[in-house]
């Protein structure tokens, strides 16, 4: 599949804004600015960047408690992305919602979620809108290896394939479910041949290769949207960091340095770099240029998110019923 | 014009008129086309609208609610059948985590307009896992509404409103009542919620019914009268919204309450009516509150052993007569 050159260049921004977002709320995180929970998605940006730069802002996602990549793939935008996560009132959700509930039906994202397994069913019920009311619209399902044993996991791929809905389900096996790795959840090695039990293409990609993703990615999606189906793509990866911040020494109760180390030598980003200077794509001065241009973005992001008032106490009581 | 229909027949024809004007509306659940539920409440509708709108699911609850979800929230407005209430707990993180929560904790960006129809009650030798009435569960849960109604004309009323409602609504239904008849207005119309309903006057004691034991309720009433106790019969109809002021002003008006609900009686929903009016209205309570419940045990199938767990007339006569004693 030729990938047209700006396309390369705009999954290579996708990509720098994810890591750089996610760098700063790993400083933030650590000097006690942000609250609560935040599950980081550093090592697997080719995933979302690659599949989401296939999708248009009607096309639907469900995401995970790890979805700030996903959220910025789709097109949210870093302000209230932040605000969101410092718990302030022009965050995305008013302050109401955090990292994990990031969410915004206008750009298609139907939100974080912080149940493991929870976005599939709801990532169904999107298909089925699109089937009837939106025909050509797709609906993408973010989740991660260990989801692939939940109950919704196969109740959703088996629901999806009987009614032929356009939904894309993106497995990141990123090789842990919190602490227990794929070999101890499960006795597969590639999830995406459980595609084959519920009649539906299943795809295994390197999920750090974006230009992999990508081409696997637009076929399903081109599929789907031509009411071809569901299809499983399962994107292999690694998290450099812990489950979450705080996850003490990125994991270190459940895998070794080296493992980490071995995976950080294959970042999906210095991966890309390569490329593009290989082929000439981009020079180096470019490449800085981006992100120069993403770092100041995200600074700009904290300064709004710091600036912010918190909501006022008076807002407990809204948004229970609409 | 009124004629006389079942319950059921109530509900169809609310499900029809909703398909009817509005095309987003869908119905989703195990055995609805064809079979046309269960208790025959989706009958003839998928003939009607086909099967693109009228969806006979995979015995996949998690798959079906949560699918309503999302549906929801890109522009739907599905109406899941649970065949029992009793299968709702294996879809229950789409219930609780999923649907209540999304308009909240998304801050507003996102609505759920869906309606759960399930059903409660024993009395048809279904046992211990098609017979429960743990309606009151959901009252803990906020962002959903939840109503009971206990006769055709507010089926019908309730569930036109209920499917317009931007919001998740839990629409509890009594599996014994589905073939009671009443009377039902041909046109549209709808009941709100929130609003319990006087379904006898009295000036004695305030008796609090939902669903199968309002009919109950009522007959005791009568039985009572004779004897001169003047009982105020009121049909709560929803949970949530909870008509506080409606209960709160009988029992001011009468000093005495009994609350009479076929979930077993352990945080059964007679205890939240109980707190409420311990809470605001003590200085006019004359006597103990008394709750008519089922009791805390699994539903037996036996037959003498199932009648035994359904709270009869005679316990709402007993509870009556315990409070009267201090009146």
């Amino acid at each position: 599949m030729e990938i047209p050159t700006e396309s390369v260049r705009e999954l290579y921004r996708t990509m720098v804004v994810i890591r750089a977002f996610e760098e700063k709320v790993q400083d933030l995180y650590a000097r006690g600015h942000i609250p609560g929970l935040a599950h980081l998605y550093i090592g697997e940006e080719a995933v979302a960047a690659g599949v989401c730069a296939s999708l248009e802002p009607k096309d639907y996602i469900t995401s995970t408690h790890r979805g700030h990549g996903h959220v910025i793939a789709k097109g949210a935008d870093l302000n209230p992305m932040m605000a969101e996560l410092y718990g302030k009132a022009t965050g995305y959700c008013k302050g109401k919602g955090g990292s994990m509930h990031i969410a915004d039906v206008d750009l298609g994202i139907l939100g974080a979620n912080g149940i493991a397994g929870g976005g599939l069913p709801i990532a169904v019920g999107a298909g089925l809108s699109c089937k009837l009311k939106h025909p050509g619209q797709v609906a993408v399902c973010f989740f991660g290896d260990a989801s692939s044993n939940n109950g919704t996991f196969h109740e959703s791929m088996n629901f999806a394939a009987v009614h032929r809905l356009p939904v894309i389900f993106v497995c990141e096996n990123n090789g842990y479910g919190i602490s227990v790795s794929q070999a101890q959840h499960q006795v597969i090695q590639d999830i995406a041949i459980r595609a084959a039990a519920y009649g539906m293409p299943g795809v295994t990609v390197d999920g750090n290769d974006v230009l992999a993703v990508y081409e696997a990615a637009a076929q399903a999606i081109e599929q789907a949207r031509d009411g071809g189906g569901p299809t499983l793509l399962e994107c292999k990866t690694y998290r450099w960091r812990g489950h979450h911040e705080g996850d003490p020494n990125q994991g270190a109760r459940y895998r070794t340095k080296e493992e980490i180390e071995q995976w950080q030598k294959k970042c999906p980003i210095s991966r890309l770099e390569k490329h593009l200077t290989k082929t000439k794509t981009m020079s180096k001065k470019q490449m800085q240029g981006i992100w120069d241009d993403v770092e100041k973005e995200v600074d700009d992001s904290i300064a709004f998110a710091e600036e912010s008032p918190f909501p006022p106490l008076s807002e407990i009581q809204q948004d229970v019923f609409a | 014009m009124s004629r006389v229909i079942t319950y059921a027949q109530a509900i169809n024809e609310a499900l029809d008129y909703c398909m009817e004007q509005d095309d987003r509306v869908i119905l989703m659940g195990e055995d609805i086309g064809k079979y046309g539920g269960i208790f025959q409440v989706t009958a003839g509708l998928l003939d009607k609208f086909g099967s693109e709108r009228v969806i006979d699911t995979p015995i996949s609850e998690a798959a079906f609610v949560g699918g309503a979800v999302g549906a929801a929230m890109t522009g739907l407005r599905p109406v899941v059948e649970v065949m029992f209430i009793d299968f709702i707990t294996v879809a229950m993180d789409m219930v609780v985590n999923q649907m209540a929560k999304m308009h909240y904790m998304f801050g507003g960006r996102a609505k759920v307009p869906m309606v759960l129809r399930v059903n409660i009650g024993a009395g048809r030798g279904t046992a211990a896992q098609h017979s429960q009435s743990f309606h009151a569960i959901f009252q803990h849960i906020p962002g959903i509404k939840i109503v009971m109604p206990s006769t055709p004309h507010d089926a019908k009323g309730m569930m036109i409103e209920a499917i317009q409602d931007d919001n998740p609504v839990l629409f509890v239904e009594h599996k014994k009542i589905y073939i009671d008849k009443g009377e039902v207005p041909e046109e549209a119309y709808t009941v709100p919620f929130g609003q319990a309903k006087v379904a006898r006057p009295g000036k004695d004691l305030t008796l609090v019914a939902t669903l199968n034991m309002v009919a109950k309720s009522l007959a005791v009433a009568e039985e009572m009268a004779a004897q001169g106790v003047d009982i105020e019969v009121i049909d709560l109809r929803s949970l949530c919204p909870l008509d506080r002021d409606g209960v709160l002003d009988s029992v001011r008006k009468t000093g005495a309450l009994v609350t009479a609900d076929e979930g077993c009686k352990t945080g059964n929903l007679g205890a939240e009516l109980a707190a409420l009016v311990t809470e605001y209205a003590v200085e006019h309570l004359r006597a103990p509150i008394v709750r008519v419940a089922g009791p805390d045990t699994p539903v037996p199938f036996s037959p003498p052993l199932e009648q035994a767990f359904i709270p009869s007339e005679e316990d709402v006569k007993k509870a009556v007569s315990r409070v009267m004693e201090y009146l």
